[in-house]
């Protein structure tokens, strides 16, 4: 490597090109970057499309360019679904499992991260095996059996179903993302801790935890989306309507209104907006999450 | 006080291990085992079970219906590793210092933070026969007989595979981009000076160089693709005619609503077995000597 880096400062004068690929070069330069911004647009363009419709009223939306914003926004639509139908009732329920299972999952996953990684025990690798193993199992392949056990448990149409399942199945990819952050923690914080008489939980509360602050926030965001947007577990246990959250209510909710199509959009919007607002705050930490939780195994 | 002394603590270890430990045992891999045993049984998922022996299992494989989602859900797989080649090309664009860079990766990935709910049914909205906006954009080219996606059971397969390629494309560009930036840039300076084009770089160093991510992702699409059920499940529950059905959409139906438990867990854990198997392939066939350590 470094006989490179001195070839690479010992001969800077070939860097500089003639002025014709200069030319050609800013000109492949433009087609890349249109490629990029054409794939932007399609990435983007049905989500704005959304928010558009979902201001219009039907004739709006049929007769109007669809990418026109109207001139008289129909913000009632969002109050119309917001306060007919149940869709403020599934929002409160989408929160408060996401919430649960997020501060559950994270919690458990620092505390076995920390078991295998800080503490001496021989399954340590057998037991992150099987979590890690965990991420490859397809959740269909589980549900018969979780629904069977959960009714005789008289689980079925209980919100504590839900929160188990997404701590469960969301364990793995969270202990992943914690992972590389324990494995580089230095091993003298916790020696001059135990000198002071610290005990294994002192040092897991008070300065474990408190050190993995960041890499538990990306952990509990990437949770956060996965769980706020969790369908099947509670389309599969969940019958209530005021256990239902906003995926399958939506679902339901816009079965209804069919042939409403601002309705229906703002219903959509409702149901994106928070994780479209984390997005915006939150960017940085969720691309290191996703990135994280995806390629390390 | 001995630091190993306190962190061997085999009690200590044991609250911090067991929580989550029985949790995964409990509601992963217990039932990934019961799967194997319900598709032994005869069952409406209510009454007693009938043990039937292999019964389930041979029907399935003798299962016309079976084995056409099963060829819808190994297409998709396709689908979705050809469009790898695809993020592959962006991502070598947008880690080739292009201004902006960072803001383009996470527009791309917006579509894939969205609930798939949401995403279905936007997509129903954008496919709608007369005033979704695709339709729309083929009369205003002068189109006549636009097609109604999601009913023609010729194309309404492939209809979907479009938000679902559309949902994850921004996901498998942020892991190439984040490898190709992990390249050092000294390794490409020395190239450039060796008189390489971009094009050579790109093949002869870059790629080999983040060819462990590449296999990573090839398994992730194909397994993932094998397991999708969410948009297909909204957009048209496999129909029209099971001409969109896939190996989780018919374990779904065959299940709750044709109440044959025995069946759809049969289904369940075949489809668990096929994963594990394809992920196994995957790892055996792009296994080079020096790296297997994944």
């Amino acid at each position: 490597m470094s006989t490179l880096q001195t070839k690479s400062s010992a001969l800077p004068v070939k860097k500089s090109s003639t002025p014709l690929s200069s030319v050609g070069n800013k000109a492949a330069y433009g087609f890349l970057y249109v490629v990029l911004i054409i794939l932007a647009i399609f990435q983007i363009f049905p989500i704005v499309w959304l928010f558009l419709f979902s201001l219009k009223n039907n004739q709006e939306v049929f007769n109007m360019s669809p990418l026109s914003f109207p001139a008289d926004p129909k913000w009632e639509n969002y109050v119309r679904v917001w306060t007919e139908g149940n869709i403020s009732q599934y929002f409160l329920n989408s929160v408060v499992y996401t919430v649960s299972a997020v501060v559950l999952t994270v919690l458990l996953a620092s505390m076995v991260t920390f078991a295998i990684t800080r503490m001496n025990w021989k399954l340590n690798k057998l037991v992150l095996g099987l979590f890690m193993v965990g991420l490859m199992i397809p959740v269909h392949s589980t549900l018969i059996p979780l629904f069977n056990t959960f009714s005789k448990l008289n689980l079925i149409d209980n919100p504590l179903s839900i929160i188990l399942s997404y701590t469960a199945f969301n364990l793995p990819i969270t202990i992943m993302i914690l992972l590389g952050f324990y494995q580089t923690l230095p091993k003298e914080v916790e020696e001059a801790a135990v000198m002071d008489g610290a005990s294994v939980h002192r040092i897991f509360f008070r300065i474990s935890l408190p050190m993995s602050m960041p890499v538990m926030a990306t952990a509990g965001i990437i949770n956060m989306i996965y769980n706020w947007n969790e369908f099947v577990f509670v389309n599969t246990f969940i019958s209530s309507e005021k256990y239902k959250t906003l995926t399958v209510g939506i679902q339901n909710f816009i079965g209804q209104y069919t042939t409403d199509w601002g309705a229906i959009g703002a219903t959509l919007m409702i149901s994106i907006l928070p994780i479209l607002l984390a997005f915006l705050v939150m960017s940085n930490r969720i691309v290191e999450g996703i990135a994280a939780g995806s390629v390390k195994g | 006080m001995n630091v190993n002394n306190v962190m061997s603590n085999k009690k200590i270890i044991a609250i911090y291990v067991l929580p989550a430990l029985l949790l995964i045992l409990a509601l992963i891999y217990v039932p990934i085992l019961l799967t194997g045993y319900y598709g032994l049984m005869k069952w409406d998922g209510i009454g007693k079970m009938d043990f039937i022996g292999l019964a389930n299992y041979t029907s399935l494989i003798k299962d016309p219906k079976f084995w056409g989602s099963a060829y819808h859900s190994f297409l998709l797989a396709l689908f979705s590793a050809i469009s790898l080649i695809g993020y592959l090309l962006v991502s070598i664009i947008l880690a080739g210092k292009i201004r902006g860079a960072d803001l383009f990766r996470k527009i791309y990935l917006i579509p894939m933070l969205l609930a798939s709910v949401a995403i279905a049914q936007l997509w129903l909205k954008i496919y709608h026969p007369t005033n979704g906006i695709l339709n729309n954009l083929l009369t205003s080219m002068g189109v006549e007989n636009t097609p109604e996606w999601l009913a023609d059971p010729k194309i309404a397969l492939y209809a979907i595979f479009i938000p679902i390629i559309w949902q994850y494309a921004g996901f498998y560009i942020l892991i190439y981009y984040a490898a190709l930036k992990n390249i050092p840039e000294s390794l490409i300076e020395a190239a450039k000076i060796d008189g390489a084009s971009a094009w050579q770089i790109a093949v002869k160093i870059k790629l080999p160089l983040i060819m462990n991510v590449i296999k990573i992702t090839i398994v992730l699409a194909v397994v993932g693709s094998l397991k999708y059920f969410d948009l297909i499940y909204v957009m048209t529950d496999g129909g029209p005619n099971g001409s969109s059905e896939v190996m989780a959409s018919y374990m779904y139906h065959q299940a709750f609503r044709g109440f044959d438990f025995g069946y759809g867990s049969a289904i369940g854990f075949f489809l668990l077995i096929i994963c594990l198997v394809v992920t196994w392939v995957i790892t055996k066939l792009t296994a080079s000597k020096e790296d297997v350590n994944y």
